[in-house]
C-alpha cells in the first residue's frame, strides 16, 4: 500500500434546518493511500454524496459547519480560505460527477471546459494546452477529439460526455480523485463502457480514487477497500474480499441479500424494513440501525456503539452483528456469499 | 442565417396584410370618420359640404375599394393624408418616429443599467437584506402606474427645481446640428426616459435574479467550482452567461413594446413621439394616421420577435437557425 494521500479525521459535517444543525456526515475517519480505490457504499440519504462534497468543499458555506479534519498534502482543507482552496481542488484534487447531462455548461465548448482548470493550475502556452486536451480527449476513449474539442456538450450523447466529464477530472493529474456515482445516470452498456475506463485509468495513475457508489456490482469490479455508511456513520470498512465474503455488521448483510441474483432461488428478494431516517427524524443515541432489524433484543447492541477491528482492517461498529440474523433466516443457518467476480 | 431572414420576412407578409384588413375594418367601424374629426365645433361647417367632401374623398366607396386603395398606396409608401394636419402621413410621422425610436432606446439601455446590476446583486446574494430592498423595489415599481410616477417625476424635477424642461424634444430656438442642440436634445430626454425606466425594471430584474438563483444550484457550477475556478469568474464565466440568455432573447420584444408603449410617458411629457401623435388622432378620428402607426408597430412587433429569435441563436449554441 502507498503513501497516504489524504486523511479524515471525525469528519462532521451539518446542515442548518431551521436555524438548527443535523449532522449529515458524524465523525467520519478514513485514510485514502495512493494506487488505492475506496468505494464508499450506502442507500440514498445515509452521507456519501455529503462526505464527498465536504472533502472538495462544495457545500454551501452559509448553511454547512464542519468540523474535524481533512488531511491533504499536509494541510486541513476546512481551514483553508476559498482562495487556497481553489489552488488545490482541479488540480490535485478532481471530481467526476454524477449526472453527464448536468455536469457540463451547456454554452461552452468541450475543449474550453477541459481547458478551463489548466488555465489556473498549470503554467501552460494556448497551444501546449490545446494539445494536452487533445490528448485527455483521446485517454478517456474519444477518438475523433478534434471534432468533439470544438463542439458543444448538446452535441455529444451520455456516455460521451461523461467521458469527458473524466477528461475535465484528469485534467491536471490529479493525486486523490472523488467520482460521486459516476455510472449512477448511465444506461447500462455505457454503464460497463464506463467502468472499463475508469479501470483502465486507474491502473494507468498513481492517484487515490474515493469512488462513491450504492451499485455493489460497480464496488466488486472496481474498489480495493470498501466503506459501508449509514446514517452518516462509518458502519463497516474492509477489503473487498474481505467485505464480499465475510459481511459482518447488519446493515451489511442486508445490503448484499437485497441484490437480485440470477440463480434459482428460494423465495421473494430480501427488503430492509423501513428508510433512511431524515436528518431532523434521527435518532443519534445507541445504534442507529436498530430501529431497521427490530427483531434483534436490544441488549444485543451498544450503548454508544464504536468501530471494533474484528480482524486486521476489518471494522464493524455495534456488537449488534454477533447474534444477528435476517428475518428471513433461521437465526445464523445460512450467511450470504457474494465473492468478487 | 441569411436564408432564416428572408424567410421569416416573406412569412410576414400574409401576416401583415392580414393586419392591415383587421386594422382598416377596425379604424373604419370608429364612429364618425375624418370630417367629424376635422370640423367638430366648426360652425362654418355643413352638412351638405361634408357630405359632398365625403364623395369626393370616396368615403362612400364600399370599404374594399377604400382598403385596395389605402393598400396598394401603402406598400408605395404613400401613407395617404392626415386630414386633420393637411399634410401626408409620412411627413407627419417622419420626425416623430425619430423622436420615439430615440426615447425607447434611451429607456431600454437605462432599463438594462439598472436592472442587470440589481439583478446580479439580488440573485448572487439573495435573502441578503440587499436582495431584500431590491425586491422591495421591483414591488414599488410593478405597482406603480407610469402616469402617475411620470407627473410626480415632471412636478418634482421639471415644475419644482425646475432642473430639466417640462415638454417637447427640443429647444425650437436652437439651430440644428450644433452641439448646444445635441444637449438641449438630451436634456429633454433625461426626465421621459428616467420616468419610464426606473419602473420599467421590474420583469428584467425578476427574471435575471430567479434565474440566477436557479443556475447557482446547476451541476455545471459545481464542476466548475470543483476545477478551482475563482469565485468571481464563476458567476462571469459561468452562472451569468446562462442566466442572461432569457434577457437578450427577450431584448427584441422590449424594444417594440416600448416603441408602441410610450404613449403616457409622450403625453405627460407632451414629447412629440408617435404616442402622442397615436392619442390626438384616435380623438380626432384622423384614421389615416391611426392605421399607419397601428401598422407600423404591428410590423414592428413581427420585426422585434424575428430579431429576439437572431439574438438567441447568436449567443445559445443550442438553437442554431438555418
Amino acid at each position: 500500500m502507498g503513501n497516504t494521500v489524504l486523511e479524515i479525521e471525525n469528519l462532521r459535517t451539518s446542515f442548518s434546518i431551521k436555524g438548527k444543525y443535523y449532522a449529515a456526515v458524524d465523525d467520519v475517519s478514513l485514510k485514502i493511500h495512493e494506487n488505492e480505490v475506496l468505494a464508499i457504499v450506502g442507500e440514498s440519504g445515509c452521507g456519501k454524496s455529503a462526505l464527498a462534497l465536504s472533502i472538495i468543499g462544495l457545500h454551501d458555506a452559509r448553511v454547512t459547519k464542519l468540523e474535524g479534519q481533512v488531511n491533504f498534502k499536509g494541510q486541513n482543507l476546512l481551514n483553508l480560505s476559498r482562495a487556497r482552496l481553489n489552488k488545490i481542488r482541479g488540480k490535485d484534487m478532481g471530481m467526476i460527477f454524477q449526472d453527464p447531462m448536468t455536469a457540463l455548461n451547456p454554452l461552452s465548448t468541450i475543449g474550453s471546459q477541459i481547458t478551463e482548470p489548466m488555465k489556473y493550475h498549470l503554467k501552460l502556452s494556448q497551444a501546449d494546452m490545446k494539445k494536452r486536451t487533445l490528448e485527455l480527449l483521446r485517454r478517456v476513449g474519444i477518438k475523433n477529439e478534434n471534432r468533439v474539442y470544438s463542439q458543444y456538450p448538446h452535441e455529444l450523447s451520455g456516455g460521451m460526455r461523461q467521458r469527458v466529464v473524466i477528461a475535465v477530472a484528469l485534467a491536471c493529474d490529479p493525486i486523490l480523485l472523488i467520482a460521486d456515482e459516476p455510472t449512477t445516470a448511465l444506461d447500462v452498456t455505457i454503464q460497463a463502457q464506463i467502468m472499463d475506463l475508469m479501470k483502465e485509468l486507474q491502473a494507468q495513475m498513481k492517484s487515490g480514487i474515493v469512488l462513491i457508489t450504492h451499485d455493489l456490482g460497480v464496488v466488486a469490479e472496481m474498489a480495493d477497500r470498501v466503506a459501508v455508511m449509514y446514517a452518516g456513520q462509518i458502519v463497516e470498512l474492509a477489503g473487498v474480499n474481505e467485505m464480499f465474503k465475510n459481511p459482518l455488521h447488519p446493515y451489511t448483510r442486508s445490503l448484499l441479500s437485497s441484490i437480485p441474483s440470477n440463480m434459482p432461488d428460494k423465495g421473494r428478494l430480501h427488503v430492509i424494513q423501513g428508510i433512511v431516517p431524515s436528518l431532523q427524524n434521527l435518532d443519534r443515541e445507541g445504534c442507529r440501525f436498530a430501529p431497521r432489524i427490530p427483531w434483534i433484543p436490544q441488549e444485543d447492541h451498544e450503548k454508544d456503539p464504536v468501530l471494533h477491528e474484528v480482524e486486521p482492517g476489518h471494522f464493524v461498529r455495534c456488537t449488534c452483528y454477533k447474534n444477528f440474523h435476517l428475518q428471513t433466516e433461521e437465526s445464523g443457518v445460512e450467511k450470504h456469499v457474494f465473492t468478487k467476480s | 442565417m441569411l436564408t432564416f431572414i428572408l424567410r421569416r420576412i416573406l412569412v410576414m407578409i400574409p401576416q401583415l396584410l392580414l393586419l392591415s384588413v383587421i386594422i382598416f375594418l377596425l379604424a373604419k367601424a370608429m364612429p364618425g370618420d375624418a370630417l367629424t374629426g376635422a370640423f367638430q365645433g366648426n360652425p362654418e361647417a355643413n352638412a351638405e359640404h361634408m357630405e359632398e367632401l365625403r364623395e369626393k374623398l370616396g368615403f362612400n366607396d364600399p370599404w374594399y375599394e377604400q382598403y385596395g386603395r389605402w393598400v396598394t398606396n401603402f406598400v408605395q409608401g404613400d401613407m395617404g393624408m392626415s386630414y386633420v394636419h393637411k399634410q401626408k402621413v409620412t411627413s407627419l410621422l417622419g420626425n416623430r418616429l425619430s423622436n420615439t425610436v430615440l426615447l425607447s432606446l434611451t429607456t431600454m439601455i437605462t432599463i438594462y443599467l439598472i436592472a442587470i446590476p440589481l439583478g446580479i446583486i439580488a440573485g448572487r446574494w439573495n435573502n441578503s437584506w440587499a436582495d431584500k430592498a431590491i425586491v422591495t423595489y421591483n414591488y414599488f415599481s410593478i405597482a406603480t402606474p407610469v402616469f402617475i410616477f411620470a407627473l410626480i417625476m415632471l412636478f418634482i424635477f421639471g415644475f419644482y427645481f425646475s432642473w430639466f424642461p417640462t415638454g417637447r424634444s427640443v429647444d425650437i430656438t436652437i439651430q440644428n446640428g450644433t452641439w448646444d442642440y445635441f444637449v438641449s436634445k438630451a436634456n429633454h430626454l433625461v426626465l421621459p426616459t428616467l420616468s419610464g425606466a426606473i419602473i420599467g425594471t421590474a420583469g428584467t430584474i425578476q427574471y435575471l435574479r430567479n434565474d440566477i438563483i436557479d443556475t447557482k444550484l446547476k451541476d455545471f457550477v459545481k464542476t466548475a467550482r470543483a476545477k478551482g475556478v475563482p469565485e468571481g469568474r464563476v458567476y462571469t464565466r459561468h452562472i451569468l452567461r446562462n442566466s442572461l440568455l432569457p434577457i437578450a432573447a427577450f431584448m427584441g420584444y422590449e424594444i417594440t413594446l416600448l416603441i408602441s408603449g410610450s404613449v403616457f410617458i409622450e403625453s405627460i411629457f407632451s414629447y412629440p413621439g408617435l404616442g402622442q401623435l397615436f392619442i390626438q388622432s384616435i380623438q380626432t378620428r384622423d384614421f389615416t394616421v391611426v392605421s399607419a402607426l397601428v401598422m407600423i408597430s404591428g410590423a414592428a412587433v413581427i420585426i422585434g420577435t424575428m430579431l429576439s429569435d437572431i439574438i438567441l441563436s447568436i449567443v445559445d449554441p443550442r438553437i442554431r437557425i438555418d
